[in-house]
């Protein structure tokens, strides 16, 4: 548990530290020092059947009312993290997709094409392992890597205090490479702009339809290794045609690290948002 | 989805209720789980259990209060029930369905001892 602010962070590590040794709390996080609890009192009688059941005057049971979402912890820690990109001008993506779709060298050669032209940063997210932000290192961006240990996505907490360790991309783009998952990440908010599902050429017409929820919370598809197409039987028209039934909204830009396609119009919506949220810098 | 993180997240609104309105045991928790939120309530219960261990809600009891899918098809122009996510207007079999109700994971009260 984090000592400072009493949060959950299980076995998580950025950049080998676990997390209740990285405090420095600039950013708002609802806490108060753990109380001590009063011991119980001395009755046998817990109350574990219905309300009705309890024998009036014996035990001092109350409802205490709470009317919250479960998830209120994350979307708190993701708004406060949405606010300190706000400030200072980045835009933020969360990228997400099953293991081995190729995000980390999409992710590589967007780097390389951007250089000089726009400040990038990386949060890198795996379970084990600093390859991959060793490799967005190599490029000479910053990049920060999170170990879950067993966890299987990241969460809100985790980035904010990601933030506190990255040279923040400030009027430029944040990219947060999540972990290789496509179920558990979408459903958690880290305080992006937008989810991008990169999606391979060689994983089958049907995912968009057989994990939906993940397609539906992302606005922008990278339709990836398309420079395999001419050895496969996939049907991009098909997989497009999934991906707006769960999202008619959902934008495609067909790419591939490897041969270059795409890379320019990807480059450009980059660059838009950059630009919307500079433009919106308060 | 992800139950275990949920779990949590409902021990974490337990501990900070504990701190406001000064209670320290939880005996009952009533959560509002939508006919169409992504969880599944036999794995929650576990994870629950398994979370709570050593907590002031360890033993507690889930009662878990249903609340209907509902969505607006855009192609009949009418709020229809939903059973799914994603799935098809029960009426005319378009896609084209925006959820309004039922998606909902809520604590919404507690049964404490002081």
């Amino acid at each position: 548990m984090c000592t400072t602010c009493g949060c959950s962070s299980g076995e998580t590590r950025i950049e080998g530290d676990a997390l209740d040794y990285v405090h420095t709390h600039e950013h708002s996080h609802a806490h108060a020092a753990a109380p001590a609890y009063a011991p119980a009192h001395s009755h046998t009688h817990y109350a574990r059947g219905p309300a009705h059941a309890h024998a009036p005057g014996l035990s001092r049971s109350r409802m205490v009312s709470i009317e919250q979402d479960i998830l209120a912890k994350n979307d708190a820690y993701a708004a406060s993290n949405r606010k300190h990109l706000a400030e200072r001008g980045i835009f933020a993506l969360n990228l997400v997709s099953s293991p081995g779709s190729g995000k980390t060298t999409l992710l590589v050669k967007t780097i390389e094409m951007l250089k000089g032209r726009l400040p990038i940063a990386v949060i890198e997210g795996d379970q084990q392992t600093s390859q991959d932000a060793e490799r967005i290192r190599a490029t000479g961006a910053a990049a920060i890597q999170i170990n879950t240990g067993k966890g299987c996505h990241l969460d809100a907490h985790m980035v904010g205090h990601a933030f506190e360790k990255l040279p923040l991309p400030e009027g430029g783009a944040l990219m947060i490479e999540n972990v290789g998952n496509l179920v558990c990440p979408a459903a958690f908010d880290l305080g992006e702009a937008h989810k991008v599902v990169i999606l391979s050429v060689t994983e089958g017409e049907d995912k968009p339809i057989k994990y939906p929820d993940m397609f539906a919370a992302a606005s922008l598809m990278l339709l990836n290794k398309c420079d395999l197409l001419p050895y496969l039987s996939f049907d991009v028209d098909q997989v497009i045609a999934y991906a707006r039934r769960v999202n008619p909204d959902i934008q495609v830009i067909r790419t591939s690290a490897s041969s270059g396609e795409g890379m320019d119009d990807w480059l450009a919506w980059i660059t838009v948002g950059v630009a919307d949220a500079v433009a919106a810098r308060c | 989805m992800h139950e275990m993180s949920l779990a949590e997240g409902v021990l974490q609104l337990l501990e900070d209720a504990a701190r406001r309105e000064n209670f320290a045991r939880v005996s009952v928790v009533w959560l509002e789980i939508g006919r169409l939120a992504s969880v599944e309530r036999e794995a929650l219960a576990f994870c629950f259990d398994a979370v709570t261990r050593g907590s002031i809600a360890e033993g507690a009891r889930l009662e878990f209060v249903d609340t209907p899918g509902s969505g607006w098809c855009m192609a009949c122009a009418k709020s229809v029930t939903m059973e799914a996510l994603h799935a098809a207007c029960p009426d005319c079999g378009s896609y084209q369905v925006q959820v309004t109700g039922g998606t909902e994971m809520r604590v919404k009260e507690l049964e404490v001892d002081a």
